[in-house]
């Protein structure tokens, strides 16, 4: 099966073991993985702000480059859902309209690609540590993903994984977290206080964006909470 | 106007600092949470309950023309008297009018968002009438001086303690702060007001075309005594309320109160269809309605907002927002807060003056997943923030937008880009991070930022390719 | 000279509300004429309200239960009498476990052969009343035109219970209801009020669902906000006895 895996830009600056861990196991399982290098935007910061001619720009130009692949698996939800529910609507009524919903059926979101898509749930991981779940507000409500992260932990050797007492959002959202910093923060030690009580030593997500937020607190605050991504947890061995 | 986003800054910090608040707020609605799944357990399909209501909804806003004619004769037919008011303006000095000639002295109020909408109750101490708000929770925060917290729930901002204080201090009358003793200081206190009172005024929850009746949802019993004993009614409606038939309310009147209140319906449903009959012994000898505009017609007419007219007022939304948990009701600054506060506002009353509300929010979509007419709420406040960059675009952040293309659509730039910030956050991290000189610093205020990897995934993709 | 000023002040308020009407009319129908109608939804994909609501059961014992499950949870009593004479022994037992000393009702044809004075000392609303004299009833009497299942309410109207105030001013709202009053579920109720009272409906009809109540201090519910604190439901079984 030919994907091509798009990497996003602030994986790739500043996770850049995420976006590693996603290509190693891709390959591991005997696929043909074509990197999309650029662009390294999706377009989604210009697009939430209300800048949809500007986010056009990287879009487009990713949009093309997503084409002809069997699958297309990009590296956080944010992105996916970006890609796959929003591009046909920011791309409507131009020339890029249908090439949006010829992409949009082959996107996923990495965790959901291996299980929905390939069928894999069990990648020979081992992890020996508590950990709890972050569902990212794309990939819950935009991508509808809910199973496939979990099906995934559940066969991840010695992985002990407890569910936290509500889902909520972490407050990143983009460019919210630095234009109302005083609410992001605040659903911030919301989501972290959530954590803690799990008991977990481990917040894990398949979206970094949601992880750097969790992590940017945990860190400030010195609580007791690590992040790691779901793919860097599948690929160790 | 950059003084309501001041405003809305200020207050949002203000009342997210607030710890205590905060907790407060936060266990109240994840009690309510609770009762509410129970309750929404008991339909046999509550996301097929969900479309029902979003199609008759629909269908009652594609046939609003229809809808409106019927049911103005039908009310008219039954003695009331139909008053329409295309802005907040008309409606309050149609009210303002009938109150002077009646020569009214005392008005008692059931809860209403849209006479808060248009600012009823200050037009109406300004002209020297007493009015008082009866629902509790309105009762209180008027008593406060304050606008509701929630558009349910108005005073679920206050601990018991503080509403004994306020009762003691106005009232003179509040031995405890057991929720149920003040309560009964507040019964004590009204019970005479609705008798003296010569004008009770009403919101309405719908509006019936098929029958010429409105329905008032509660669970007080304080609409009903409001609408039982003055001589004159008063009941302003929005247009959008106005649903063809009867049998509709038998879904809308359990999805109201479910999604609401965490309860399977409310205690009082009550239609009125005009002023006492003849063979009837008391009531109202004069219902007026009001049809308010105010800005619906706008809505109406806008391709991609009019389903906003679907929304019943339950207030769920607000409910599951992590915004409004956190930063409460009144940081908002407007008559409707939460997220559909946030996506009316810009449209109804200026996108200059309140596309703030719409940047407010991290999108979650907690707010389109509660709605019970499934409203795409956070999907409206995508469609806001993009109106507001073509009105008042800020240009600075296309220019931000612009050059990050640059560097994102080139692989050269990006490289440079990630090499040179990974080389110059160490004097970044010496020198300015975390002063007010920090250009991250909204961020770095008080969360850390990773650091950028000195080797980036497509260097090393390109180096192992 | 003040007469014609506020005369000619009312008919230029008139004209005025004339445009309102007419402007909000015209937005109206022209945002609608820029609206495609094939907009609304596909009713065939939709399901019927009755399998959406919460269900109900068939059997009338079942459809008792459910309504004495809501009423207990919703703080109500129900009672069921036997005859109309074991309706009456149990208000004259409340009477006494209350020490009602007047209460308030309406002259309708059951509640006339249950209550008699003097064991019971009456005000009757149905000729009007003086609503203070009503305020100090320590209980109010009616009786209604259906009991709802599906959710435990009782469904009256200002012209079948007394008028607006007696099922709410009085402290305790006691409401008498036979067995054949007893439907389903909110929809067969609706049916009811547009069936029995097409060609001229009472000014006021109400679903009771309880004591009142209120959840405003701190979101804790509270029973007995302004309407009644107590709500007493008596059906009668055979109420041909």
């Amino acid at each position: 099966m030919h994907v091509k895996l798009f990497i996003p830009c602030f994986v790739d600056l500043f996770y850049p073991e995420t976006g590693k861990a996603m290509y190693k196991i891709l390959k591991r399982l005997g696929l043909d993985v074509e990197v999309i290098e650029s662009p390294a935007c999706c377009g989604q910061p210009a697009f939430n702000t209300g800048y949809w001619d500007d986010a056009k720009v990287a879009a487009g130009k990713l949009l093309m480059q997503m084409r002809g692949a069997d699958a297309v698996v990009i590296g956080s939800g944010s992105c996916g859902a970006m890609v796959k529910v929003f591009y046909p609507e920011l791309f409507m009524g131009t020339e890029f309209e249908p090439i949006a919903k010829e992409v949009s059926p082959v996107c996923f979101e990495f965790c959901s690609f291996l299980v929905d898509k390939l069928g894999v749930t069990d990648l020979g991981a081992r992890f020996p540590h508590k950990v709890t779940y972050h569902d990212g507000c794309h990939s819950l409500r935009e991508m509808h993903i809910k199973e496939a992260p979990r099906l995934l932990l559940a066969r991840v050797r010695d992985l002990e994984f407890i569910e936290m007492k509500e889902t909520v959002c972490c407050g990143f959202g983009g460019t919210f977290s630095a234009k109302f910093p005083m609410i992001s923060t605040a659903m911030d030690e919301v989501k972290c206080e959530l954590a803690i009580q799990t008991g977990a030593e481990f917040v894990v997500s398949s979206d970094s964006s949601c992880l750097m937020q969790i992590q940017g607190i945990a860190d400030r605050k010195k609580l007791p909470l690590k992040t790691i991504h779901l793919a860097e947890i599948l690929n160790m061995q | 106007m950059k003084s309501n986003v001041k405003n809305f800054k200020a207050a949002a910090l203000k009342s997210s600092s607030d710890l205590t608040r905060r907790r407060l707020i936060l266990n109240a609605l994840r009690n309510f949470e609770v009762t509410r799944n129970q309750k929404q357990a008991l339909f046999q399909d509550w996301g097929a309950a969900r479309e029902l209501a979003a199609a008759k909804k629909w269908d009652a806003i594609l046939n609003l023309d229809k809808n409106i004619e019927l049911f103005t004769k039908k009310l008219e037919s039954n003695g009331a008297k139909v008053h329409w008011a295309k802005d907040a303006e008309s409606a309050r000095s149609i009210i303002l009018q009938i109150i002077q000639e009646k020569k009214a002295k005392l008005i008692v109020k059931s809860k209403s968002m849209t006479s808060e909408e248009i600012h009823l109750n200050d037009t109406l101490t300004r002209a020297g009438f007493d009015t008082l708000e009866t629902d509790l929770g309105e009762f209180i925060v008027q008593l406060r001086g304050e606008g509701p917290f929630h558009i349910v729930f108005p005073a679920m901002h206050l601990t018991r303690g503080e509403i004994r204080e306020l009762f003691q201090s106005k009232l003179g009358d509040a031995p405890s702060d057991d929720p149920e003793a003040l309560t009964m200081v507040a019964r004590r206190f009204l019970r005479e007001k609705y008798i003296k009172a010569d004008i009770g005024i009403t919101g309405a929850n719908f509006a019936v075309a098929e029958t010429g009746m409105i329905s008032i949802t509660e669970n007080e019993g304080n609409a009903r005594l409001v609408s039982a004993l003055p001589r004159t009614m008063i009941t302003l409606v929005g247009i959008e309320k106005i649903i063809p038939r009867l049998d509709d309310l038998a879904l809308f009147l359990p999805m109201l109160a479910t999604a609401g209140a965490g309860q399977l319906i409310s205690c009082y449903n009550t239609l009125y269809s005009g002023p006492r009959r003849p063979d009837e012994p008391d009531g109202p000898s004069e219902h007026h309605v009001i049809l308010l505009d105010n800005g619906r017609t706008k809505v109406l007419a806008d391709p991609v907002a009019c389903d906003l007219l679907r929304c019943i007022r339950c207030g769920n939304c607000l409910n599951v927002c992590p915004v409004f948990r956190n930063i409460g009701g009144h940081s908002y600054g407007a008559a409707y807060c939460g997220p559909i506060g946030s996506v009316l506002m810009p449209i109804i009353a200026g996108i200059e003056q309140w596309y703030h509300l719409s940047y407010a929010s991290s999108l979650c979509g907690a707010c389109t997943e509660a709605c019970p007419v499934k409203i795409d709420l956070h999907h409206h406040l995508l469609k806001n923030r993009r109106t507001a960059a073509k009105t008042i675009p800020v240009w600075w952040q296309k220019l931000a937008f612009k050059i990050f293309n640059l560097f994102a659509c080139s692989p050269v730039l990006w490289r440079l880009m990630s090499k040179s910030g990974w080389f110059l956050q160490f004097f970044y991290v010496w020198s300015v991070k975390g002063t007010c000189l920090d250009p991250a610093y909204p961020w770095t205020k008080t969360r850390e930022l990773p650091p950028i990897a000195k080797e980036t995934f497509r260097e090393w993709y390109k180096k192992h390719e | 000279m003040n007469y014609h000023r506020s005369q000619k002040k009312l008919f230029v308020n008139g004209i005025k509300n004339m445009n309102d009407k007419d402007h909000i009319l015209n937005s109206i129908i022209d945002a609608l004429k820029r609206k495609d109608k094939h907009q609304a939804s596909d009713s065939a994909l939709l399901k019927p309200i009755d399998q959406v609501l919460p269900s109900v059961p068939s059997e009338p014992e079942a459809l008792i239960e459910m309504f004495r499950k809501n009423s207990d949870s919703l703080k109500a009593e129900f009672y069921i009498a036997k005859s109309k004479a074991d309706a009456k022994d149990y208000l004259i037992h409340l009477k006494n476990q209350e020490s009602w000393k007047k209460i308030a009702s309406h002259k309708g044809s059951i509640v006339r052969q249950i209550i008699e004075p003097p064991d019971l000392p009456l005000y009757w609303t149905d000729d009007g009343y003086d609503v203070h004299e009503l305020a100090k009833c320590d209980a109010g009497i009616t009786e209604c035109d259906a009991l709802v299942a599906q959710t435990g309410s009782i469904m009256l109207t200002s012209r079948t219970a007394g008028g607006r105030a007696l099922s709410v001013l009085p402290p305790h709202h006691i409401v008498i209801a036979t067995r054949s009053q007893l439907v389903p579920d909110l929809p067969t109720a609706l049916q009811i009020v547009r069936q029995r009272f097409s060609n001229n409906y009472p000014s006021m009809i109400s679903f009771i669902t309880g004591p009142s109540r209120t959840g405003d201090i701190e979101r804790i519910l509270v029973y007995g906000a302004h309407g009644p604190v107590k709500l007493t439901i008596i059906m009668i079984w055979n109420d041909q006895g």
